[in-house]
């Protein structure tokens, strides 16, 4: 709401030195959302002791977002040809994401682009962990399959066991 | 016989799924298919049964990319159906949060989807190692427009504080101040960009289009006005669809539409511009002349100094209105629930997005139409590549292939949208 304006990106100046952790999703395209109802497991988990955001994955907005945050971990919906439900974890700043993996999103720009396009102007943060879902159907529609569900409980503990290692 | 096929299977750098399939024989183009293959998405089905004011919120989930255009169209639809008009400050508001999606949508596609092909550039991270000014104030700049949508629109991503007949809550004058502060920056930038995309190398193309844009007596249109052309067409927007057709085609998921007796017309800011050129005030005209462009522009790769134009408006107009701004009385205004049936039609950044609604006396949906920019233009795009490709015939697989990506990408075509999308293959026999 107008005011607000902590519920956009202009949240984490704060965070400099501290870790933020984002869930990127489209709750209308089925398991797409997996990367969102983790980051709102994780807000009702953790309360505020860890700074949560929900993102559409949007490539140039992730960019401000993380801009001058040291630790970021990020959760989304992956299509890798894993089993529907598994969990995936890259270190994204020792190496580029799989960009074929991440098309869950529609997005012309987004996370994997985000990522390198940081990484070649130096604002990468020093710390980016991407967790990844494997999603079963990204087909228009709300609720996530089984196998997601039951992955959005572990994937939400181990990011929460992540950031205590990254010093929260 | 000799065949060639140029195709794309998966073509990168434009909103959603799709691909592009030409084939070449004997030296001429035998066919040209832009493939849609994202799933249709039936918002227009899974609106039926739901209340009037949840429209808004429902559709802005047809397009990350140009959320309010979806909501701007649904709120002025249900508004018509209602009976009421929003006026004043609050229709001023409306502007301005369009004002900030275009320069988000618009800044988005400028630096990072279309300056690369320009420039030869795989793409805009491939380009940043070289012009990594440039891509910060791209950055920067679309920063500008999110910090609009932020304000106004409760976040930056699907908007929350939309609503039939106004907005949830308005900003003081006070809230503005530091927004006024980063668009005169912006403003700034956005002439930068003008004069940094004008110098790109243009190819020699200019076909006859059939534009069509909302026109508005005095401003350069978002929300409002009649549907006109650049030939005889100028409607209510009550008449849309007598005038207007969309067909199913096999190779796509998204309808074609075709101005009946007509047939392909091709919307968004190039027809904006060549329809509204008038509109657009006086140093911004100026711009666009240092530019080297006229009034009157045909050239469908110069889009992109029209859509940076359009920023430098966006601007300006955000500026005009936030330095007007008293904040209203009430956020919204009132209405009574009835039964009646509405359309809208506002300018989406990619062009004319038409919606229409009918609803029962419990302000329950009915019955729902939406009409997105892209499937307007799908035809333009076939046409163009139509006309492009016997002109560069000679030109390898590789190159040819790479422009007529960036012939697509003229039209920033936003396949999620569309299905409510692109790969390409050039077939030579």
């Amino acid at each position: 709401m107008v005011g607000e304006s902590g519920l956009g990106m202009c949240a984490h100046s704060s965070l400099a030195g501290g870790v933020l952790v984002i869930g990127i999703g489209n709750e209308y395209a089925r398991d797409d959302a997996a990367g969102l109802l983790v980051a709102r497991k994780l807000k009702a988990q953790a309360g505020g002791a860890v700074a949560v955001l929900e993102h559409s994955g949007e490539g140039a907005s992730l960019l401000e977002a993380w801009k001058g945050v040291s630790s970021v971990v990020v959760i989304d919906a992956v299509r890798s040809g894993a089993a529907p439900g598994q969990g995936l974890r890259f270190d994204a700043t020792a190496a580029a994401l799989p960009a074929e993996s991440f098309r869950g999103s529609t997005h012309a720009f987004g996370l994997c682009e985000a990522v390198e396009l940081a990484r070649c102007l130096n604002q990468l943060p020093r710390t980016l962990i991407v967790y990844g879902i494997e999603g079963r159907t990204f087909a228009s529609g709300v609720g996530v399959s089984p196998e997601v569900n039951e992955a959005i409980r572990s994937v939400a503990d181990a990011v929460l066991e992540e950031v205590a290692g990254l010093g929260v | 016989m000799k065949t060639r096929t140029v195709k794309v299977d998966y073509l990168a750098r434009v909103e959603g799924e799709g691909g592009l399939y030409i084939k070449i024989q004997d030296g001429r183009v035998a066919d040209v298919k832009l493939k849609i293959f994202e799933p249709p998405r039936f918002f227009e089905a899974f609106l039926r049964g739901r209340d009037f004011r949840e429209a808004p919120d429902i559709t802005a989930r047809i397009c990350g990319i140009c959320p309010v255009a979806y909501q701007m169209s649904a709120v002025h639809a249900m508004e018509y159906a209602l009976g009421v008009k929003v006026e004043g400050q609050l229709r001023a508001l409306r502007r301005l949060l369009y004002c900030g999606e275009w320069i988000e949508s618009h800044t988005l596609h400028v630096y990072m989807l279309h300056a690369p092909d320009f420039l030869g550039y795989a793409d805009a991270i491939q380009m940043a190692k070289d012009h990594p000014e440039a891509v910060q104030r791209g950055l920067q700049l679309k920063k500008a427009g999110n910090e609009i949508v932020n304000l106004l629109g409760g976040r930056e991503i699907h908007p929350i504080n939309v609503r039939v007949g106004g907005f949830y809550k308005a900003p003081s004058k006070r809230d503005f101040d530091p927004l006024a502060e980063r668009l005169r920056w912006a403003r700034d930038a956005a002439l930068e960009t003008v004069r940094w995309v004008s110098t790109f190398p243009f190819p020699d193309f200019q076909p006859e289009y059939l534009f069509v844009a909302l026109r508005h007596p005095n401003e350069y249109p978002f929300n409002e006005g009649r549907i006109v052309s650049n030939q005889s067409l100028d409607i209510e927007v009550e008449r849309y669809e007598q005038h207007f057709t969309e067909e199913h085609v096999e190779h796509s998921n998204a309808l074609h539409s075709v101005l009946k007796g007509a047939g392909p017309y091709f919307v968004g800011p190039l027809a904006r511009y060549n329809l509204n050129f008038g509109r657009l005030p006086a140093f911004i005209r100026q711009t666009a002349h240092e530019a080297g462009l006229g009034p009157a522009c045909r050239n469908p790769f110069q889009s992109i100094i029209v859509r940076s134009l359009e920023i430098l408006y966006a601007c300006e107009e955000a500026l005009r209105i936030i330095a007007e701004y008293e904040e209203p009385e009430k956020p919204a205004i009132d209405m009574e629930v009835r039964a009646g049936e509405g359309c809208a039609c506002t300018e989406a950044p990619r062009g004319a997005l038409y919606h229409r609604y009918r609803i029962d006396e419990q302000g329950t949906i009915l019955d729902a139409r939406i009409v997105p920019p892209t499937s307007q233009n799908q035809k333009a795009i076939e046409q163009d590549l139509w006309q492009y490709v016997p002109q560069h015939i000679d030109l390898s697989n590789e190159e040819l292939q790479w422009q007529c990506e960036q012939a697509v990408r003229n039209y920033d075509p936003c396949i999620s949208c569309a299905t409510h999308y692109l790969k390409l293959t050039v077939d030579r026999v």
